[in-house]
């Protein structure tokens, strides 16, 4: 008995929608297999879940809060995998752009919030972009593998983070790897009372609309999907491959970049060692779910934060530990590849 | 036909068909090999010597017909079982793992069963086979340090080592230096004497002369021919091989001729592999006139073309566009200049299937449907309706993904993008390749009138009905040089072939 692939005729539009709701759906079903492996009541701990998320005013803004992050990490990388630029690297973008951010934060003369406000967001965009044209001379000019590449520089900012914040930017006085407080100006302000629904969260929506019009309307966006599809007959059409592939590093480093500056302006005006929990990693993810479409990535994101935020409340009501989270993201991903997989083949079964 | 030979047949063939989609490779074909012979595969590129090959190495299934190999009946499902039966095949693209040692890649496969390697007694087997066959390979180098040479020898060794008595070898000297041929020859030699066998796949006529003891000429799927290779020529296997009867009428000649519009001079071009595949070559195009470059793929007329194309950087020459030098390695340096470009591969060079029609249509100027930062994707739209409607592309509308097209509506498509430009100068690689007959006239018809509107048009093809048919002035070209030109209506089918095989001399 064989398997036997070949490849199928592309799938009408809608099967492009449909396919991450029945991704996440079938995900749902298959994570009820390690709730009852850590001993959770199944209802129960999926409705802690979807209350502790979605259910109060609070957990909602919440989600919100914590899918702008995300968000910005998912667009980096769906901007890139569009151009097949495989920036593996938002993680190490994201704490580029944190740490420009709290250094402007810090070290700015006094000037009027909606200045420092945006010169932060410069900063901090211009830090992750930056980050990120290093994998792209690197593959350009090299033939760097940019998925190797831009992996591995994570650690490297990770490294110079931890550098800066047990030296010249550790808090004076301080023992713990943690900067001086960002300038209040610089803080982003809160839009909803009694919540943490910052100015981050309208930037991300803002970097929605403005990642979906470069994509559709502008000549980067077609340049970028010509390249993404077919690199040899895109530079034989008289594109320049690499610019397009650095310019599309930049752009993604950048937005990768404001998820830093809204962590360290909208969440902790500090810098801190884990000023994220992974979410340049996360992003990868969520592009893959939101099938590289800025809309479909956003979307992406809240559900993921969903499944964070809900997971802490799921953890006190039923003691199934909060890395269920993680589980069911990895669940995520799987079943959407599997999903794929299945769109681009059609699987047959050979008996010898 | 069938030449008689007092040895046993090693491997029949018997009526092989097999068809890809609607091509068919192989045609009711039957061949035979014999004990201790060296049978020489002649023929085009397409002919189907390889299709045939792999499926006598277990590759492919074939769709009817049998094979026995020394009488049994046999039905290959995988090169394993090929490999088994004592069939090895060295593929013009090597299968080696590069970060591998040369012993290691030998092995690889052959312990199956075995828990523990005996890399010793491997390796004793190994040298004992190269000092045989004069194969000296460093068994312990890693294969990505070696050359092309070497690792073809390797290859070589991977099959003397399962204890081929039949070794298929695609093409082996396309990557090889003329020392290292006549190495090559000599252990064919050494292996043949042992009373094992020997497929050679070529189309270069003087390496089937000087190695083969019996050629079978493929064309077009079919056995065109048998031969002893001692009672044979070179000139004779040419026209076997290309040679047939023009069917066609040749379309009306050109007009007249204007003015040079493209000068090559001194053009000499490495190629992928950093061998030089173009040397020292000139030529002119005229505008209003079609020069048609003929000769077997792989003699270079890729690397020409590529560098028209403005996709290949070049050792040393000129391209000269009436007073302007053609910059290089740019190739919207090549559009700008007027080059309309019609590319050998139009799948992966030509077009991006996973983009629409329009977007496959704008490609070299979509630069010019910009409107501040964005594209105006309505004129766009537009552009594309209309070049829909002028070269009647087949498709379900301008927003179509172009993977969903013909391969007939494809070559439109970029037919289109390149007409549309009224280019001065177009560069055809293989235009009608692959394509039915109405789609290759449809074609035809369109760089006619590109000709008859004053158009320079060099016509790079393997078809020689299509050079015949098309062109006012025929060049050939072979190993990298221009063999020889004529005008089209002074031209012989035989003086062709024979520049296309690398024979100098004029017929009479």
């Amino acid at each position: 008995m064989r398997l036997i692939m070949t490849k199928r005729p592309p799938l009408s539009g809608w099967i492009q929608v449909l396919l991450p709701i029945g991704a996440i759906l079938v995900t749902l079903v298959l994570s009820a297999i390690p709730i009852l492996f850590a001993g959770g009541e199944l209802w129960l701990s999926f409705y802690s879940l979807f209350k502790g998320a979605l259910g109060t005013r609070y957990n909602l803004l919440e989600t919100f809060t914590h899918a702008a992050p995300l968000t910005f990490t998912g667009l980096a990388v769906a901007f890139a995998f569009r151009a097949k630029f495989w920036n593996i690297g938002a993680e190490g973008q994201l704490l580029a752009g944190a740490i420009a951010a709290a250094w402007v934060g810090i070290n700015a003369p006094p000037l009027p919030a909606f200045v420092l406000i945006f010169l932060i967001c410069l900063a901090g965009f211009l830090a992750g972009g930056a980050w990120a044209t290093i994998p792209a001379f690197l593959k350009n000019k090299l033939k760097v593998d940019d998925v190797v590449s831009s992996l591995l520089l994570n650690y490297v900012m990770w490294h110079i983070m931890g550098f800066l914040l047990f030296g010249p930017m550790q808090m004076p006085g301080s023992s713990w790897p943690r900067s001086a407080a960002i300038a209040q100006a610089a803080h982003f302000p809160v839009l909803l009372s009694r919540s943490r629904f910052h100015l981050g969260i309208l930037l991300a929506a803002i970097a929605v609309l403005v990642v979906w019009f470069i994509n559709s309307k502008t000549e980067l966006g077609f340049q970028s999907r010509a390249v993404g599809a077919n690199a040899r007959a895109a530079a034989f059409g008289g594109i320049n491959v690499n610019s397009v592939i650095f310019k599309t590093a930049l752009i993604s480093g950048g937005l990768a970049g404001m998820a830093g500056v809204g962590e360290v302006a909208g969440i902790h005006f500090h810098l801190l060692m884990d000023i994220s929990p992974g979410f340049g990693y996360s992003g990868i993810v969520i592009a893959m779910l939101g099938r590289l479409h800025p809309v479909g990535t956003a979307l992406s994101a809240f559900f993921f934060s969903t499944v964070i935020v809900g997971a802490q409340s799921m953890s006190r009501m039923t003691g199934v530990p909060t890395y269920i989270a993680d589980v069911i993201q990895a669940m995520a991903l799987l079943v959407m590849l599997i999903a794929l997989l299945f769109t681009e083949y059609r699987i047959r079964v050979v008996r010898d | 036909m069938s030449v008689i030979s007092p040895k046993k047949p090693v491997v029949e063939m018997h009526s092989i068909t097999k068809t890809f989609l609607d091509v068919v490779a192989n045609n009711n074909v039957d061949l035979r090999l014999y004990e201790g012979e060296i049978c020489a595969l002649l023929g085009e590129n397409g002919a189907g010597k390889t299709t045939l090959m792999n499926i006598l190495f277990g590759y492919y299934t074939a769709d009817s017909g049998q094979i026995l190999v020394r009488g049994e009946k046999v039905a290959f499902s995988s090169p394993h079982d090929a490999i088994e039966n004592g069939v090895g095949m060295v593929h013009q693209h090597f299968s080696l793992v590069p970060s591998q040692t040369v012993l290691e890649n030998i092995v690889v496969g052959s312990f199956r069963g075995k828990f523990f390697l005996d890399t010793a007694a491997a390796k004793r087997k190994l040298l004992e086979l190269q000092n045989r066959f004069g194969l000296h390979v460093d068994p312990d180098a890693f294969v990505w340090t070696l050359p092309v040479g070497s690792q073809q020898k390797v290859e070589i060794l991977k099959a003397l080592y399962r204890d081929a008595s039949i070794l298929i070898l695609d093409e082996p000297t396309a990557v090889l230096a003329p020392l290292e041929t006549k190495e090559l020859f000599a252990t064919l030699r050494t292996f043949a004497a042992e009373g094992r066998s020997v497929v050679f796949i070529s189309h270069k006529l003087n390496e089937v002369m000087e190695i083969s003891d019996r050629v079978v000429v493929l064309a077009r799927g079919k056995v065109v021919a048998e031969r002893k290779t001692s009672e044979t020529s070179e000139k004779e296997l040419a026209n076997l091989m290309v040679g047939h009867e023009l069917t066609k009428q040749p379309y009306s000649p050109s007009r007249k001729t204007g003015a040079p519009l493209l000068q090559v001079s001194g053009l000499t071009v490495k190629n992928d592999k950093g061998v030089v595949a173009v040397k020292d070559l000139s030529l002119t195009l005229h505008a209003g006139e079609i020069t048609a470059l003929a000769g077997v793929s792989g003699n270079g007329q890729k690397e020409l073309a590529e560098v028209l194309f403005g996709f290949r950087e070049l050792l040393q020459g000129s391209v000269m566009i009436g007073d302007q030098p053609l910059p290089f390695g740019s190739p919207k340096a090549a559009i700008e200049s007027g080059i309309g470009r019609i590319p050998e591969d139009r799948m992966t060079t030509g077009l991006i299937l996973d983009l629409t029609v329009e977007e496959n249509l704008a490609l070299e100027n979509h630069t010019k449907f910009k409107k501040g930062w964005t594209i105006d994707y309505r004129a766009l739209r537009r552009h594309a309706e209309k070049l829909i409607e002028d070269f009647s592309i087949k498709t379900a509308g301008p927003g179509a993904i172009a993977r969903t097209l013909s391969g007939g509506n494809l070559q439109k498509i970029i037919l289109a993008r390149v007409l549309s430009a009224s280019p001065r100068i177009i560069v055809a690689a293989q235009p009608t390749r692959g394509l039915d007959v109405g789609a290759a006239e449809y074609v035809h018809r369109r760089i006619l009138e590109a000709r008859d509107a004053g158009s320079a048009v060099l016509l790079i093809s393997e078809d020689l009905d299509e050079i015949f048919m098309l062109s006012d002035r025929i060049a050939v070209m072979f190993e990298g040089v221009i063999m020889g030109m004529v005008g089209r209506r002074e031209a012989s089918i035989e003086q062709i072939s024979l520049w296309m095989s690398g024979v100098k001399e004029k017929c009479a």
